[in-house]
Protein backbone atom coordinates (compact mmCIF):
# COMPACT_ATOMS: atom_id res chain seq x y z
CA UNK A 1 0.00 0.00 0.00
CA UNK A 2 2.88 2.41 0.57
CA UNK A 3 3.20 3.29 -3.08
CA UNK A 4 6.44 1.70 -4.15
CA UNK A 5 6.57 4.16 -7.04
CA UNK A 6 7.34 7.13 -4.78
CA UNK A 7 10.97 7.86 -5.42
CA UNK A 8 11.82 10.35 -2.73
CA UNK A 9 9.54 10.42 0.29
CA UNK A 10 9.58 13.60 2.39
CA UNK A 11 7.29 12.30 5.11
CA UNK A 12 6.96 8.66 6.08
CA UNK A 13 3.91 7.54 8.02
CA UNK A 14 4.09 4.14 9.72
CA UNK A 15 1.47 2.30 11.81
CA UNK A 16 -0.33 5.51 12.66
CA UNK A 17 -3.37 5.25 14.93
CA UNK A 18 -5.37 8.21 16.14
CA UNK A 19 -7.88 8.54 18.94
CA UNK A 20 -10.49 11.14 19.90
CA UNK A 21 -10.84 10.09 23.52
CA UNK A 22 -11.70 6.40 23.23
CA UNK A 23 -12.94 6.56 19.64
CA UNK A 24 -10.36 5.44 17.13
CA UNK A 25 -10.33 7.69 14.06
CA UNK A 26 -7.35 6.34 12.12
CA UNK A 27 -6.46 2.67 11.81
CA UNK A 28 -2.89 1.71 11.18
CA UNK A 29 -2.06 4.15 8.39
CA UNK A 30 1.08 3.60 6.29
CA UNK A 31 1.87 6.20 3.69
CA UNK A 32 4.73 8.08 2.02
CA UNK A 33 4.45 11.72 1.05
CA UNK A 34 6.62 12.54 -1.97
CA UNK A 35 8.96 15.51 -1.93
CA UNK A 36 7.92 18.53 -4.01
CA UNK A 37 4.77 16.80 -5.21
CA UNK A 38 1.13 17.30 -4.39
CA UNK A 39 -0.53 14.49 -2.47
CA UNK A 40 -4.34 14.59 -2.16
CA UNK A 41 -6.45 12.93 0.54
CA UNK A 42 -9.97 12.19 -0.63
CA UNK A 43 -12.88 10.35 0.92
CA UNK A 44 -16.35 10.91 2.36
CA UNK A 45 -16.91 13.16 5.41
CA UNK A 46 -15.67 11.64 8.63
CA UNK A 47 -13.24 9.28 6.89
CA UNK A 48 -10.26 10.74 8.76
CA UNK A 49 -8.54 12.67 6.00
CA UNK A 50 -8.42 15.95 7.95
CA UNK A 51 -7.45 14.05 11.09
CA UNK A 52 -4.54 12.50 9.21
CA UNK A 53 -3.49 15.90 7.90
CA UNK A 54 -3.58 17.39 11.41
CA UNK A 55 -1.16 14.77 12.72
CA UNK A 56 1.56 16.12 10.41
CA UNK A 57 1.91 19.31 12.46
CA UNK A 58 0.38 17.85 15.63
CA UNK A 59 -2.38 20.44 15.58
CA UNK A 60 -4.46 18.00 17.62
CA UNK A 61 -2.23 18.81 20.62
CA UNK A 62 -4.23 21.99 21.17
CA UNK A 63 -7.07 19.82 22.40
CA UNK A 64 -7.00 17.54 25.39
CA UNK A 65 -8.02 13.90 24.89
CA UNK A 66 -6.71 13.61 21.34
CA UNK A 67 -3.74 11.36 20.78
CA UNK A 68 -1.73 9.64 18.07
CA UNK A 69 0.48 6.54 18.17
CA UNK A 70 2.91 5.14 15.62
CA UNK A 71 5.45 7.18 13.74
CA UNK A 72 5.61 10.04 11.28
CA UNK A 73 9.16 10.62 10.17
CA UNK A 74 10.25 13.99 8.81
CA UNK A 75 13.97 14.74 8.35
CA UNK A 76 14.89 11.50 10.10
CA UNK A 77 12.96 12.39 13.23
CA UNK A 78 9.72 10.91 14.52
CA UNK A 79 7.59 14.03 14.98
CA UNK A 80 5.18 12.15 17.25
CA UNK A 81 8.01 11.81 19.75
CA UNK A 82 7.33 13.41 23.14
CA UNK A 83 10.53 15.44 22.88
CA UNK A 84 9.62 17.00 19.55
CA UNK A 85 9.45 20.80 19.94
CA UNK A 86 5.94 21.59 18.68
CA UNK A 87 6.63 25.19 17.70
CA UNK A 88 9.70 24.24 15.67
CA UNK A 89 7.77 21.44 14.00
CA UNK A 90 4.98 23.84 13.02
CA UNK A 91 7.47 26.34 11.66
CA UNK A 92 8.60 23.53 9.32
CA UNK A 93 5.13 22.25 8.47
CA UNK A 94 2.80 25.09 7.44
CA UNK A 95 -0.95 24.84 7.23
CA UNK A 96 -3.86 26.59 5.49
CA UNK A 97 -7.38 26.05 6.75
CA UNK A 98 -10.81 25.61 5.26
CA UNK A 99 -12.01 29.05 6.27
CA UNK A 100 -9.78 32.07 5.76
CA UNK A 101 -8.23 33.08 9.08
CA UNK A 102 -6.62 36.51 8.73
CA UNK A 103 -5.24 37.85 12.01
CA UNK A 104 -6.70 41.13 13.31
CA UNK A 105 -3.77 43.20 12.05
CA UNK A 106 -2.54 44.80 8.82
CA UNK A 107 -1.86 42.78 5.67
CA UNK A 108 1.87 43.37 6.12
CA UNK A 109 1.82 42.30 9.78
CA UNK A 110 -0.23 39.21 8.97
CA UNK A 111 2.69 37.96 6.93
CA UNK A 112 5.46 39.34 9.11
CA UNK A 113 3.96 37.71 12.24
CA UNK A 114 5.13 34.20 11.39
CA UNK A 115 8.45 35.30 9.90
CA UNK A 116 9.40 37.28 13.01
CA UNK A 117 8.93 34.21 15.20
CA UNK A 118 12.02 32.42 13.94
CA UNK A 119 14.02 34.92 11.91
CA UNK A 120 15.22 38.42 12.66
CA UNK A 121 15.16 40.26 9.36
CA UNK A 122 15.91 43.95 9.01
CA UNK A 123 13.19 46.23 7.68
CA UNK A 124 14.31 45.99 4.07
CA UNK A 125 14.61 42.19 4.07
CA UNK A 126 11.25 41.89 5.76
CA UNK A 127 9.62 44.04 3.11
CA UNK A 128 11.19 41.87 0.44
CA UNK A 129 9.96 38.74 2.15
CA UNK A 130 6.42 40.10 2.43
CA UNK A 131 6.44 41.02 -1.25
CA UNK A 132 7.88 37.62 -2.19
CA UNK A 133 5.16 35.77 -0.26
CA UNK A 134 2.37 37.94 -1.63
CA UNK A 135 3.67 37.51 -5.19
CA UNK A 136 3.91 33.74 -4.73
CA UNK A 137 0.30 33.75 -3.52
CA UNK A 138 -0.77 35.84 -6.55
CA UNK A 139 -2.05 38.59 -4.29
CA UNK A 140 0.63 41.25 -4.59
CA UNK A 141 -0.95 43.29 -7.39
CA UNK A 142 -4.24 43.50 -5.54
CA UNK A 143 -2.85 44.62 -2.17
CA UNK A 144 0.49 46.34 -2.83
CA UNK A 145 -1.02 49.78 -2.21
CA UNK A 146 -2.81 48.85 1.01
CA UNK A 147 -0.34 46.79 3.00
CA UNK A 148 -1.09 48.79 6.13
CA UNK A 149 -4.82 48.13 5.96
CA UNK A 150 -6.46 45.39 7.98
CA UNK A 151 -6.40 41.90 6.50
CA UNK A 152 -10.02 41.56 7.59
CA UNK A 153 -11.11 44.00 4.90
CA UNK A 154 -10.16 41.71 2.00
CA UNK A 155 -12.63 39.49 0.13
CA UNK A 156 -12.89 35.80 1.03
CA UNK A 157 -10.71 34.66 -1.85
CA UNK A 158 -8.12 37.34 -1.13
CA UNK A 159 -8.13 36.43 2.58
CA UNK A 160 -7.44 32.80 1.70
CA UNK A 161 -4.54 33.79 -0.55
CA UNK A 162 -3.29 36.01 2.28
CA UNK A 163 -3.32 32.94 4.53
CA UNK A 164 -1.38 30.97 1.92
CA UNK A 165 1.13 33.84 1.66
CA UNK A 166 1.43 33.87 5.44
CA UNK A 167 2.06 30.13 5.51
CA UNK A 168 4.75 30.18 2.79
CA UNK A 169 6.44 33.35 4.09
CA UNK A 170 8.09 31.31 6.85
CA UNK A 171 9.42 28.98 4.11
CA UNK A 172 8.15 25.71 5.52
CA UNK A 173 9.25 22.36 4.10
CA UNK A 174 5.78 20.88 3.96
CA UNK A 175 2.53 22.74 3.29
CA UNK A 176 -0.74 21.27 4.53
CA UNK A 177 -3.93 22.49 2.84
CA UNK A 178 -7.18 21.52 4.59
CA UNK A 179 -9.95 22.00 2.01
CA UNK A 180 -8.48 25.38 1.08
CA UNK A 181 -11.07 26.23 -1.58
CA UNK A 182 -14.29 24.85 -0.13
CA UNK A 183 -15.44 28.31 1.00
CA UNK A 184 -14.46 30.05 -2.23
CA UNK A 185 -16.10 30.87 -5.56
CA UNK A 186 -14.87 29.18 -8.79
CA UNK A 187 -12.63 32.08 -9.82
CA UNK A 188 -10.78 32.19 -6.49
CA UNK A 189 -10.61 28.40 -6.58
CA UNK A 190 -8.97 28.51 -10.01
CA UNK A 191 -6.46 31.09 -8.68
CA UNK A 192 -5.54 28.85 -5.80
CA UNK A 193 -5.28 25.68 -7.88
CA UNK A 194 -2.91 27.45 -10.24
CA UNK A 195 -1.00 28.60 -7.22
CA UNK A 196 -0.69 25.05 -5.84
CA UNK A 197 0.80 24.01 -9.17
CA UNK A 198 3.46 26.71 -8.89
CA UNK A 199 4.13 26.15 -5.20
CA UNK A 200 5.09 22.52 -5.64
CA UNK A 201 8.36 23.64 -7.23
CA UNK A 202 9.43 24.72 -3.76
CA UNK A 203 7.24 22.88 -1.29
CA UNK A 204 5.94 19.42 -0.51
CA UNK A 205 2.17 19.81 -0.50
CA UNK A 206 -0.57 17.72 1.06
CA UNK A 207 -4.16 18.71 0.28
CA UNK A 208 -7.44 17.47 1.71
CA UNK A 209 -10.34 17.99 -0.66
CA UNK A 210 -13.97 17.04 -1.11
CA UNK A 211 -13.78 17.95 -4.73
CA UNK A 212 -12.81 14.96 -6.85
CA UNK A 213 -12.05 17.04 -9.93
CA UNK A 214 -9.78 19.22 -7.84
CA UNK A 215 -7.84 16.20 -6.60
CA UNK A 216 -7.53 14.97 -10.19
CA UNK A 217 -6.43 18.40 -11.40
CA UNK A 218 -3.84 19.39 -8.82
CA UNK A 219 -2.38 16.24 -7.30
CA UNK A 220 0.36 13.84 -8.30
CA UNK A 221 -0.61 11.20 -5.77
CA UNK A 222 -4.01 10.42 -4.30
CA UNK A 223 -5.01 8.60 -1.13
CA UNK A 224 -8.58 7.39 -0.81
CA UNK A 225 -9.71 6.99 2.78
CA UNK A 226 -12.81 5.47 4.27
CA UNK A 227 -13.80 5.12 7.96
CA UNK A 228 -10.29 5.71 9.22
CA UNK A 229 -8.65 3.27 6.82
CA UNK A 230 -6.38 4.09 3.92
CA UNK A 231 -8.18 2.19 1.17
CA UNK A 232 -6.04 2.99 -1.82
CA UNK A 233 -2.97 5.06 -2.51
CA UNK A 234 -1.00 5.69 -5.66
CA UNK A 235 -0.46 7.81 -8.74
CA UNK A 236 -3.40 10.16 -9.20
CA UNK A 237 -3.85 9.05 -12.80
CA UNK A 238 -3.89 5.38 -11.79
CA UNK A 239 -6.26 5.92 -8.87
CA UNK A 240 -8.67 7.85 -11.03
CA UNK A 241 -8.56 5.81 -14.23
CA UNK A 242 -7.74 2.34 -13.03
CA UNK A 243 -8.44 1.99 -9.28
CA UNK A 244 -7.48 -1.31 -7.71
CA UNK A 245 -10.49 -1.46 -5.44
CA UNK A 246 -14.17 -1.43 -6.17
CA UNK A 247 -14.87 1.01 -3.27
CA UNK A 248 -12.50 3.61 -4.69
CA UNK A 249 -14.08 3.36 -8.09
CA UNK A 250 -17.58 3.73 -6.62
CA UNK A 251 -16.57 6.84 -4.70
CA UNK A 252 -14.74 8.46 -7.57
CA UNK A 253 -17.52 7.83 -10.06
CA UNK A 254 -20.06 9.24 -7.63
CA UNK A 255 -21.94 6.03 -6.93
CA UNK A 256 -21.14 6.41 -3.26
CA UNK A 257 -20.35 9.17 -0.76
CA UNK B 1 -64.67 25.41 13.68
CA UNK B 2 -61.79 27.78 13.05
CA UNK B 3 -59.18 26.53 10.63
CA UNK B 4 -55.55 26.05 11.59
CA UNK B 5 -54.29 29.12 9.79
CA UNK B 6 -56.76 31.48 11.50
CA UNK B 7 -55.94 29.95 14.87
CA UNK B 8 -52.26 30.59 14.29
CA UNK B 9 -52.93 34.17 13.32
CA UNK B 10 -54.91 34.72 16.52
CA UNK B 11 -52.17 33.10 18.61
CA UNK B 12 -49.57 35.28 16.88
CA UNK B 13 -51.56 38.47 17.46
CA UNK B 14 -52.14 37.59 21.12
CA UNK B 15 -48.46 36.80 21.70
CA UNK B 16 -47.37 40.00 20.03
CA UNK B 17 -49.83 42.10 22.06
CA UNK B 18 -48.63 40.61 25.35
CA UNK B 19 -44.98 41.19 24.41
CA UNK B 20 -45.57 44.80 23.43
CA UNK B 21 -47.57 45.39 26.62
CA UNK B 22 -44.73 43.95 28.73
CA UNK B 23 -42.23 46.19 26.98
CA UNK B 24 -44.46 49.24 27.44
CA UNK B 25 -44.82 48.42 31.14
CA UNK B 26 -41.05 48.37 31.60
CA UNK B 27 -40.46 51.47 29.52
CA UNK B 28 -43.17 53.37 31.39
CA UNK B 29 -41.29 53.21 34.70
CA UNK B 30 -37.97 53.95 33.08
CA UNK B 31 -39.40 57.05 31.39
CA UNK B 32 -41.06 58.15 34.60
CA UNK B 33 -37.77 57.83 36.49
CA UNK B 34 -35.88 59.77 33.82
CA UNK B 35 -38.65 62.40 33.64
CA UNK B 36 -38.65 62.99 37.41
CA UNK B 37 -34.86 62.99 37.45
CA UNK B 38 -34.69 65.60 34.70
CA UNK B 39 -37.49 67.70 36.24
CA UNK B 40 -35.89 67.80 39.68
CA UNK B 41 -32.24 67.54 38.72
CA UNK B 42 -31.89 70.01 35.85
CA UNK B 43 -32.96 73.12 37.84
CA UNK B 44 -30.54 72.12 40.60
CA UNK B 45 -27.67 71.60 38.17
CA UNK B 46 -26.02 75.02 38.43
CA UNK B 47 -22.36 75.94 37.94
CA UNK B 48 -22.09 76.10 41.74
CA UNK B 49 -22.57 72.34 41.83
CA UNK B 50 -19.20 71.96 40.09
CA UNK B 51 -17.35 74.72 41.97
CA UNK B 52 -18.29 74.46 45.65
CA UNK B 53 -18.09 71.87 48.40
CA UNK B 54 -21.04 70.12 50.00
CA UNK B 55 -22.65 72.69 52.30
CA UNK B 56 -23.82 72.48 55.89
CA UNK B 57 -27.61 72.47 56.19
CA UNK B 58 -29.27 75.78 55.34
CA UNK B 59 -26.49 77.29 53.25
CA UNK B 60 -25.78 76.97 49.57
CA UNK B 61 -23.05 74.78 48.14
CA UNK B 62 -22.11 72.27 45.48
CA UNK B 63 -20.86 68.74 44.99
CA UNK B 64 -17.27 69.36 43.92
CA UNK B 65 -15.67 67.28 46.67
CA UNK B 66 -18.13 64.42 46.04
CA UNK B 67 -17.61 64.51 42.27
CA UNK B 68 -13.84 64.49 42.78
CA UNK B 69 -14.00 61.67 45.32
CA UNK B 70 -16.23 59.56 43.09
CA UNK B 71 -13.90 60.10 40.13
CA UNK B 72 -10.81 59.18 42.15
CA UNK B 73 -12.29 56.02 43.60
CA UNK B 74 -13.90 54.93 40.33
CA UNK B 75 -10.65 55.44 38.43
CA UNK B 76 -8.70 53.71 41.20
CA UNK B 77 -11.07 50.76 41.39
CA UNK B 78 -11.01 50.37 37.62
CA UNK B 79 -7.22 50.68 37.48
CA UNK B 80 -6.78 47.92 40.06
CA UNK B 81 -9.62 45.67 38.93
CA UNK B 82 -9.17 45.76 35.15
CA UNK B 83 -5.70 44.20 34.80
CA UNK B 84 -6.51 41.49 37.35
CA UNK B 85 -9.82 40.79 35.64
CA UNK B 86 -8.36 40.65 32.13
CA UNK B 87 -5.47 38.41 33.19
CA UNK B 88 -7.74 36.03 35.10
CA UNK B 89 -10.30 35.96 32.27
CA UNK B 90 -7.52 35.23 29.78
CA UNK B 91 -6.32 32.37 31.96
CA UNK B 92 -9.82 30.89 32.12
CA UNK B 93 -10.40 31.13 28.38
CA UNK B 94 -6.96 30.30 26.99
CA UNK B 95 -4.92 28.34 29.48
CA UNK B 96 -7.38 26.58 31.74
CA UNK B 97 -8.65 23.79 29.47
CA UNK B 98 -6.91 21.11 31.47
CA UNK B 99 -7.05 20.57 35.22
CA UNK B 100 -9.33 21.65 38.06
CA UNK B 101 -8.15 25.21 38.78
CA UNK B 102 -10.12 26.92 36.01
CA UNK B 103 -13.55 25.35 36.68
CA UNK B 104 -13.24 26.14 40.39
CA UNK B 105 -12.09 29.71 39.71
CA UNK B 106 -14.97 30.17 37.28
CA UNK B 107 -17.47 28.90 39.85
CA UNK B 108 -16.15 31.17 42.61
CA UNK B 109 -16.09 34.10 40.21
CA UNK B 110 -19.75 33.52 39.38
CA UNK B 111 -20.57 33.67 43.08
CA UNK B 112 -18.56 36.88 43.47
CA UNK B 113 -20.33 38.31 40.43
CA UNK B 114 -23.71 37.95 42.05
CA UNK B 115 -22.61 38.80 45.61
CA UNK B 116 -24.61 41.75 47.04
CA UNK B 117 -22.36 44.80 47.02
CA UNK B 118 -23.10 45.51 50.68
CA UNK B 119 -21.39 42.21 51.55
CA UNK B 120 -18.30 43.40 49.71
CA UNK B 121 -18.45 46.69 51.64
CA UNK B 122 -18.68 44.82 54.94
CA UNK B 123 -15.81 42.55 53.91
CA UNK B 124 -13.48 45.49 53.18
CA UNK B 125 -14.63 47.14 56.42
CA UNK B 126 -13.71 44.01 58.35
CA UNK B 127 -10.34 43.27 56.74
CA UNK B 128 -9.10 46.82 56.07
CA UNK B 129 -11.00 49.64 57.81
CA UNK B 130 -11.03 47.87 61.21
CA UNK B 131 -7.27 47.36 61.05
CA UNK B 132 -6.26 50.89 60.04
CA UNK B 133 -8.99 52.22 62.35
CA UNK B 134 -10.40 54.86 59.99
CA UNK B 135 -12.48 55.14 56.85
CA UNK B 136 -10.54 56.09 53.73
CA UNK B 137 -10.56 56.61 50.00
CA UNK B 138 -8.28 53.58 49.62
CA UNK B 139 -10.82 51.37 51.35
CA UNK B 140 -13.50 52.62 48.95
CA UNK B 141 -11.21 52.02 45.99
CA UNK B 142 -10.55 48.49 47.19
CA UNK B 143 -14.26 47.72 47.56
CA UNK B 144 -14.97 49.04 44.05
CA UNK B 145 -12.04 47.04 42.63
CA UNK B 146 -13.51 43.86 44.12
CA UNK B 147 -16.75 44.61 42.28
CA UNK B 148 -14.93 45.30 39.00
CA UNK B 149 -12.86 42.10 38.99
CA UNK B 150 -15.60 39.48 38.49
CA UNK B 151 -17.37 41.56 35.83
CA UNK B 152 -14.18 41.97 33.81
CA UNK B 153 -13.23 38.31 34.28
CA UNK B 154 -16.59 37.18 32.97
CA UNK B 155 -16.68 39.48 29.92
CA UNK B 156 -13.03 38.81 29.04
CA UNK B 157 -13.57 35.06 29.14
CA UNK B 158 -16.79 35.26 27.13
CA UNK B 159 -15.26 37.52 24.51
CA UNK B 160 -12.18 35.31 24.11
CA UNK B 161 -14.43 32.28 23.71
CA UNK B 162 -16.15 34.02 20.82
CA UNK B 163 -12.83 34.13 18.95
CA UNK B 164 -13.01 31.18 16.52
CA UNK B 165 -10.63 28.35 17.40
CA UNK B 166 -9.47 28.31 13.78
CA UNK B 167 -7.74 31.64 14.47
CA UNK B 168 -5.80 30.03 17.33
CA UNK B 169 -4.96 27.06 15.13
CA UNK B 170 -3.79 29.37 12.35
CA UNK B 171 -1.40 31.15 14.70
CA UNK B 172 -0.22 27.86 16.21
CA UNK B 173 0.35 26.45 12.71
CA UNK B 174 3.02 29.11 12.15
CA UNK B 175 4.88 27.87 15.20
CA UNK B 176 3.84 30.67 17.53
CA UNK B 177 4.15 29.85 21.23
CA UNK B 178 0.92 30.12 23.18
CA UNK B 179 1.71 33.41 24.92
CA UNK B 180 2.22 35.02 21.53
CA UNK B 181 -0.98 33.56 20.15
CA UNK B 182 -2.88 34.94 23.12
CA UNK B 183 -1.32 38.38 23.29
CA UNK B 184 -1.02 39.15 19.57
CA UNK B 185 -3.95 37.30 18.05
CA UNK B 186 -6.82 36.31 20.32
CA UNK B 187 -6.73 39.21 22.79
CA UNK B 188 -6.47 41.57 19.86
CA UNK B 189 -9.42 39.94 18.13
CA UNK B 190 -11.49 40.24 21.30
CA UNK B 191 -10.29 43.76 22.14
CA UNK B 192 -13.50 45.68 21.50
CA UNK B 193 -15.58 43.25 23.53
CA UNK B 194 -13.18 43.40 26.46
CA UNK B 195 -13.15 47.22 26.46
CA UNK B 196 -16.95 47.13 26.42
CA UNK B 197 -16.87 44.90 29.50
CA UNK B 198 -14.57 47.34 31.31
CA UNK B 199 -16.89 50.22 30.49
CA UNK B 200 -19.89 48.34 31.79
CA UNK B 201 -17.94 47.62 34.98
CA UNK B 202 -17.19 51.36 35.36
CA UNK B 203 -20.87 52.12 34.84
CA UNK B 204 -21.75 49.59 37.51
CA UNK B 205 -19.38 50.93 40.19
CA UNK B 206 -20.09 54.60 39.59
CA UNK B 207 -23.53 54.14 41.15
CA UNK B 208 -22.57 51.81 44.01
CA UNK B 209 -23.50 53.18 47.45
CA UNK B 210 -23.43 50.27 49.87
CA UNK B 211 -19.74 49.33 49.55
CA UNK B 212 -18.71 52.99 50.02
CA UNK B 213 -20.83 53.50 53.16
CA UNK B 214 -18.59 51.09 55.04
CA UNK B 215 -15.32 52.13 53.47
CA UNK B 216 -14.92 55.70 52.20
CA UNK B 217 -17.85 57.00 54.26
CA UNK B 218 -18.15 60.70 53.45
CA UNK B 219 -16.37 64.00 53.95
CA UNK B 220 -17.85 67.46 54.08
CA UNK B 221 -14.64 69.10 52.98
CA UNK B 222 -12.29 69.05 50.04
CA UNK B 223 -10.01 66.06 50.38
CA UNK B 224 -7.51 64.67 47.92
CA UNK B 225 -5.78 62.40 50.45
CA UNK B 226 -6.86 58.86 49.62
CA UNK B 227 -5.98 57.81 53.17
CA UNK B 228 -8.76 59.98 54.62
CA UNK B 229 -12.53 59.56 54.48
CA UNK B 230 -13.67 60.72 51.08
CA UNK B 231 -16.85 62.31 49.80
CA UNK B 232 -18.55 60.54 46.90
CA UNK B 233 -21.73 61.08 44.95
CA UNK B 234 -23.71 57.96 45.91
CA UNK B 235 -23.26 58.40 49.67
CA UNK B 236 -23.90 62.16 49.44
CA UNK B 237 -27.10 61.46 47.51
CA UNK B 238 -28.13 58.92 50.12
CA UNK B 239 -27.46 61.33 52.98
CA UNK B 240 -28.87 64.48 51.36
CA UNK B 241 -31.99 62.86 49.94
CA UNK B 242 -32.93 61.53 53.39
CA UNK B 243 -32.47 64.92 55.02
CA UNK B 244 -35.29 67.39 55.74
CA UNK B 245 -33.40 70.33 54.16
CA UNK B 246 -34.56 71.59 50.74
CA UNK B 247 -31.06 72.64 49.59
CA UNK B 248 -29.64 69.22 50.35
CA UNK B 249 -32.51 67.50 48.59
CA UNK B 250 -32.07 69.46 45.39
CA UNK B 251 -28.30 68.79 45.48
CA UNK B 252 -29.12 65.10 45.80
CA UNK B 253 -31.24 65.35 42.64
CA UNK B 254 -28.38 67.10 40.83
CA UNK B 255 -26.00 64.33 41.90
CA UNK B 256 -28.42 61.62 40.82
CA UNK B 257 -28.74 63.26 37.41
CA UNK B 258 -24.95 63.46 37.07
CA UNK B 259 -24.48 59.75 37.85
CA UNK B 260 -27.32 58.68 35.58
CA UNK B 261 -25.94 60.62 32.67
CA UNK B 262 -22.39 59.44 33.08
CA UNK B 263 -23.63 55.83 33.24
CA UNK B 264 -25.83 56.43 30.20
CA UNK B 265 -22.90 57.93 28.30
CA UNK B 266 -20.67 54.98 29.18
CA UNK B 267 -23.32 52.49 28.09
CA UNK B 268 -23.89 54.24 24.78
CA UNK B 269 -20.13 54.46 24.23
CA UNK B 270 -19.77 50.74 24.96
CA UNK B 271 -22.52 49.88 22.48
CA UNK B 272 -21.14 52.09 19.73
CA UNK B 273 -17.68 50.62 20.21
CA UNK B 274 -18.96 47.04 20.14
CA UNK B 275 -21.08 47.65 17.06
CA UNK B 276 -18.18 49.25 15.21
CA UNK B 277 -15.91 46.31 15.84
CA UNK B 278 -18.66 43.81 15.01
CA UNK B 279 -19.05 45.39 11.59
CA UNK B 280 -15.35 45.45 10.76
CA UNK B 281 -14.60 41.90 11.89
Amino acid sequence: MNAENIVKPRVTVRDLNFYYGKAQALNNINLDIAEKKVTAFIGPSGCGKSTLLRTFNRMYELYPKQKATGSIVLDGQNILDKNQDLNKLRAKVGMVFQKPTPFPMSIHDNIAFGVKLYQSLNKHDMEERVEWALRKAALWDEVKDKLTQSGMGLSGGQQQRLCIARAIAVKPEVLLLDEPTSALDPISTAHIEKLIDELKEDFTIVIVTHNMQQAARVSDYTAYMYLGDLMEFGDTSTVFTNPKRKETEDYITGRFG
Amino acid sequence: MIDLYTRRRIANATGLTISVAAMAFGLFWLCWILWTLLGRGLPALTPIVFSQMTPPPGSSGGLLNAIFGSLMMTIGGTAIGTPIGILAGTYLAEFGQRGWLAPITRFINDILLSAPSIVIGLFVYEVYVVHVKHFSGWAGTLALAIIVIPIVIRTTENMLRLVPSTLREAAASLGAPQWKIVSFVTLRAARAGIITGVMLAIARISGETAPLLFTALNNQFWNSDMDQPMANLPVVIFQFAMSPYEDWQSLAWAGALLITFSVLTLNILARVLFRQSASTH
